[in-house]
């Protein structure tokens, strides 16, 4: 077995511009974030000789763009936490001798739509047979499918729905690269405009362009690298379904109560000892199923814990420390950006830094509930 | 008929029986051999155990309202409000639906509300099993 900190993360960069990026195309964007990353470890494409990517991204489109002949490649396309389980498997690829130095990278042209590829279901497909007829029309009208189900039975409130946005609200107002960062208040996320109930445009994520970009390697080379090492000292993965009308329970998830305790338990840590979190929130209710899920709160617990002050600023776990997928960024995979802020904590770069913070947890969500993947992160080696 | 511009289903070969079901007014689901689970949507197996030692057969079209949201944006074939909800049938599957014959508001759409199927067609080839709140006797 791979041991806790075995495997380290050397570079991490975003794209030089996140937001509005009408200037460059997906696959720019993918390669703007890696030429930032291989730029501060010192790298050069030569040097990389692993990739992963997630689609309508192949690995031969970014490894020929960029110029790398790689040894391994990896295309796993589960949504937007395909880059958690890029960096799992890529610790494994080092761990069994595949590959030295792997570069993972991440690119949408979410706003700007220039190169980015649509991909509506098939009408063949069970999505296209058995949702599609009946009017979703993207994430908005179906990843909040569950939630008047959760509330109903978790006793949570439009307004506990409403605080989440509010607080990260608060750590994006520290972070100048966020693009909300006046801030809200329960009334104001009420009273704006209504896009799905229960859901209004405050809890829905953004829609912007932006790229990041990952560059692992063992922790004994790490030791070469002028950037400080990141470690990883557990991962997990799992996938549920790809409808949300099939999730089995509509008040918690498969998929992240597979991935986060898998992770967490690789990591032979306790939850009492997590720093810093990150749990993808496209939509104002994912932090609360990834507390209760990955067992950082008790089921109806969590929506208490944020609106009790632990997550925000000076709270004692702080979470969605950029601002989010509501307030910093969302491209569209926001998974990658959720795993940039882990490691500027770990690093201590982070434009709201928690003081001291030595053990992240980043925990992601790829399609609606379909898939999940988590990154226990330290900035020391056990 | 539903008004022009809804997507439309296309049956495959593991899913024909539940669309041609639909047009006859029967809502049908399979069951596992081994368990006697129901299950959905359509397969040639069960995902319980994964024997292909599975029946179809009629459901009772019975079923409560399990979630929903209410979409408030325009979107080709739809009127905006309109929910887009899940219904779990009286045998055990939910399925994704709409619900007609009702406000389309949070105070008329209550969770676990008694619905009933009601087939709709799209057109000639597809009809899609709707629901309508069920009368006070069921």
């Amino acid at each position: 077995m791979i041991r806790p900190g075995e495997i380290a993360v050397v570079g991490a960069a975003e794209s030089t511009k996140i937001g509005a990026v009408p200037g460059m195309s997906q696959i720019m964007l993918h390669a703007d974030a890696a030429l930032n990353a291989m730029e501060e470890t010192g790298l050069k494409p030569a040097d990389i000789d692993g990739v992963a990517c997630v689609g309508p991204m192949m690995p031969q489109q970014i490894a020929h763009y960029l110029g790398i002949t790689p040894k391994w490649v990896d295309g796993t396309g589960v949504g937007g936490c395909s880059f958690m389980l890029h960096v799992r498997h890529a610790a494994a690829a080092i761990h069994a001798g595949y590959a030295k130095t792997i570069l993972i990278t991440h690119g949408e042209s979410g706003k700007s739509r220039i190169n980015a590829t649509p991909r509506p279901p098939e009408p063949e497909s069970l999505n296209g047979q058995f949702e599609v007829p009946y009017g979703p029309f993207g994430p908005p009208t179906l990843f909040p499918i569950p939630v008047l189900r959760y509330m109903k039975e978790r006793g949570v409130s439009h307004e506990d729905l409403a605080m989440v946005a509010v607080v990260q609200r608060e750590w994006a107002a520290k972070n100048p690269r966020a693009m909300f960062r006046d801030p809200i208040t329960v009334d104001d996320v009420l009273n704006s405009r209504m896009i799905a109930y229960p859901f209004r445009i405050l809890q829905c994520c953004l829609v912007t362009d932006g790229g990041g970009a990952l560059i692992l390697t063992s922790a004994d080379r790490a030791k070469d690298f002028p950037t400080k090492p990141v470690y990883i000292l557990g991962t997990g993965e799992s996938v549920e379904t790809n409808m949300v009308s099939q999730m089995k329970d509509f008040t918690s998830s498969s998929a992240f109560r597979v991935a986060g305790p898998t992770a967490i338990e690789a990591a032979g840590i306790d939850r009492s000892a997590v720093d810093h979190m990150m749990i993808y929130d496209a939509f104002a209710h994912l932090p609360l199923y990834g507390l209760e899920d990955l067992g950082f709160c008790k089921p109806g617990e969590a929506a208490g814990f944020i609106r009790e002050g632990n997550t925000r600023p000076g709270g004692k776990l702080p979470l969605n420390t950029n601002g989010g997928g509501l307030s910093y960024t969302h491209t569209g995979m926001y998974g990658m950006f959720a795993l940039q802020e882990s490691i500027r904590q770990m690093r201590g770069t982070a434009p709201a830094q928690v003081p001291n913070a030595k053990i992240s947890v980043c925990h992601g969500v790829g399609g609606m509930f379909s898939a999940s993947g988590t990154v226990v992160f330290s900035n020391q080696k056990p | 008929m539903l008004a022009p511009g809804r997507p439309k289903p296309k049956p495959t070969p593991e899913t024909k029986h539940f669309w041609d079901g639909c047009k006859d007014g029967k809502l049908l689901l399979q069951r596992c051999g081994d368990t006697g689970k129901a299950y959905f949507p359509p397969r040639p197996f069960s995902p319980y155990t994964g024997t292909r030692n599975v029946e179809v057969f009629e459901a009772s079209g019975r079923a409560k309202l399990h979630s929903y949201v209410i979409h408030h944006r325009p979107v080709p074939g739809f009127t905006p409000p309109y929910a887009i909800a899940v219904v779990e049938l009286e045998e055990g599957p939910r399925m994704m639906t709409n619900i007609i014959d009702c406000e389309q508001t949070p105070e008329a759409l209550q969770l676990d509300m008694p619905m009933q199927v009601a087939f709709t067609p799209l057109d000639e080839e597809i009809t899609l099993p709707l629901f309508r709140p069920a009368k006070e006797s069921t």
